[in-house]
């Protein structure tokens, strides 16, 4: 069990190197640098200006010295210093974290609670009038962008209700009930109809009839044996929408103003503040591994079936 | 409790899926036809400014309103269905090609190339796509093109994965190794035989991308990547007004309402063909 641990994070390190590197590409082939955002629209500036200012973030030299005195800086746990704010990139980040993970943490226990108990009254309830109408809503949650039911909630409950700040003031549970509530809109509906046809095909099996004409209650073979199986495709799917969050609702936050890592990534990107985007991607490629690894340890310890090592991948 | 349906369930619901399918088809025929001439439906020019009727509530002349300029609302979300329509096509068009290239390629040749290729799809299926979007949008700048270019961008993997498995049971099939013994070129077999083999699953997950490409197409033109004002796109005019959701929230709930019900038609649509095309649906049996 260490061992396997430790071989999927020893996997990490090439995941790492690659991804980096691609994005460190990517921004360089872009054409435009911070100094040239920075300095855009400022009028005529001395082109030896712009170069001193160029050669002092170390952007005149080669691409790869710069993606290597970059790395050697990163396996020295020296991330940087943004190019906007002078400030240190990894505080920078650090900052940002709280936001987003209570973000995390609220909107997924908010789509769990939603999600779970209809997605299975649904599937009980098959081809009955609640079915319908919870299949219903879950379509029409579907075919909404959240933007616009950020637009929605915020007329609805702030400004023709009062009941919740607009935009977020600080990291308070009442700041963060108008983005929870939209992400988990978003992600209750999706969930909604995956937890039922799971439940359903659940249902459709052998045993359950089995156990039914055994004289076993349904809602304890609902509950016992439906649900657990049930689960591991649930919480796979709720592994994979941890780790989108984690890596921050780019849109959600900016319209809240909610001071998140995906604030501070789009900002970064408009600005091509390269070592803040570098940061946010060694970010993303952690969570990534991480998420992998824990839901396949989640695997095993719901279905021993499943060795560790031998299905993997 | 499992039970077989009745022969007389089994034609209701088939012709209910049929009804089904007449009506989304006409619906989403109807969508398409108002864009292409959405000049000729506008009732008012959707760019002409006449500030002193401007932020108007809904009424008899202007069923939307109009916004801060006076323009009218409802010819602006007409106009803008050109775009959000045609782009969020052209992107799906884009991604399906490309996929199913790439796909197809990989089984084909197999062995490293393939290893590579699913390694790559698996990292863009890991990551958020949207960020990922943002990032290559943000390198190429804004703009409706470069909005369907990174969108492709992060797009086409989940193609790829289908195209890839359906070429791999098409290889197994008896009718494909015929083809081969015959002695045709791998050109031909695969555009003859397994091209037309795989394309159903192939439409139908295209089909089902529509709505979810057209509101990520929007988001992108939300946050200021995508098509840019003044150009009519929903997206872009829902993040144009919302300034104003507080005096005049028409003018963010016309464009939002189009985009709901344009990708609900799309969704709707999607799940028929998907339905209609599954033969355990046709029978009667429900998965």
């Amino acid at each position: 069990m260490g061992k396997y641990v430790l071989r999927r994070i020893v996997q990490l390190i090439p995941v790492l190197i690659g991804i980096t590197f691609l994005s460190f590409a990517m921004m360089r082939i872009a054409g435009s640098d911070a100094i040239t955002e920075m300095y855009a629209g400022k009028g005529a500036v001395d082109q030896a200006i712009i170069d001193a200012a160029r050669a002092d973030l170390g952007l005149d030299k080669p691409f790869l010295t710069q993606y290597f005195s970059w790395l050697g800086g990163m396996l020295t746990g020296d991330m940087g210093t943004s190019y906007i704010s002078g400030r240190n990139v990894f505080d920078t980040f650090v900052s940002k974290l709280p936001a987003t993970l209570l973000l995390t943490a609220l909107s997924i226990l908010l789509t769990i609670i939603i999600s779970i108990p209809l997605g299975v009254l649904a599937a009980v309830r098959h081809d009955k009038f609640t079915d319908y109408l919870i299949r219903f809503t879950s379509f029409v949650g579907n075919s909404l962008p959240n933007f616009f039911v950020a637009m929605l909630l915020m007329y609805f409950l702030s400004i023709k209700m009062g009941w919740l700040p607009v935009i977020s003031n600080g990291l308070s549970v009442k700041s963060a009930a108008m983005p929870t509530l939209t992400l988990a809109i978003a992600m209750s509906a999706k969930y909604l109809r995956q937890v039922r046809a799971t439940v359903l095909e659940e249902l459709n099996k052998d045993y359950v009839y089995g156990a039914q004409a055994r004289g076993v209650r349904g809602r304890v073979t609902l509950w016992k044996s439906v649900m657990k199986s049930s689960m591991l495709t649930i919480i796979t799917l709720l592994a994979l929408s941890i780790g989108s969050l984690l890596g921050g609702t780019a849109i959600i936050e900016s319209i809240f103003m909610w001071d998140g890592v995906g604030k501070l990534a789009v900002d970064a990107i408009t600005m091509r503040d390269y070592p803040i985007i570098q940061a946010y991607v060694v970010w993303m490629a952690i969570i990534y591994v991480l998420v992998n690894l824990i839901t396949d340890l989640l695997y095993h310890a719901m279905d021993p079936r499943i060795r560790l090592g031998v299905v993997q991948d | 409790m499992k039970k077989e349906p009745t022969v007389r369930v089994q034609k209701l619901r088939r012709d209910t899926l049929k009804a089904r399918l007449i009506l989304f088809s006409t619906l989403a025929i109807l969508l398409l036809l108002a864009s292409i001439f959405c000049e000729q439906l506008c009732p008012y020019d959707p760019y002409a400014q006449d500030l002193s009727i401007a932020k108007m509530a809904p009424s008899a002349e202007h069923v939307f309103g109009t916004d801060r300029y006076g323009r009218d609302m409802l010819s602006r979300v007409i106009v803008g269905a050109k775009t959000s329509i045609f782009s969020t096509l052209l992107l799906v068009a884009i991604i399906t090609v490309i996929g199913t290239i790439v796909g197809v390629f990989a089984a084909w040749v197999g062995g490293w190339t393939d290893t590579i290729l699913m390694r790559i799809s698996d990292l863009f299926l890991a990551f958020p796509g949207l960020v990922f979007a943002l990032a290559v949008a943000g390198v190429l700048g804004g703009g409706l093109h470069n909005a369907i270019i990174a969108l492709a961008a992060i797009s086409w993997p989940k193609f790829a994965r289908i195209a890839r498995s359906q070429t791999l049971a098409q290889k197994e099939m008896p009718y494909f190794r015929a083809a081969k013994l015959a002695g045709g070129s791998s050109m031909k077999t695969i555009v003859k035989h397994v091209l037309p083999n795989i394309m159903g699953p192939i439409l139908v997950t295209s089909m089902l991308d529509i709505g979810t490409m057209m509101m990520e197409l929007a988001g992108l033109s939300f946050l200021g990547l995508g098509a840019k004002p003044p150009a009519a796109e929903w997206g872009s005019m829902i993040s144009d007004t919302r300034g104003l959701l507080q005096t005049a929230p028409w003018l963010t709930f016309a464009p939002g309402l189009a985009i709901f019900v344009s990708v609900m038609i799309f969704n709707l649509l999607g799940d028929t063909v998907r339905d209609y095309l599954d033969p355990k649906m046709r029978g009667g049996q429900r998965a």
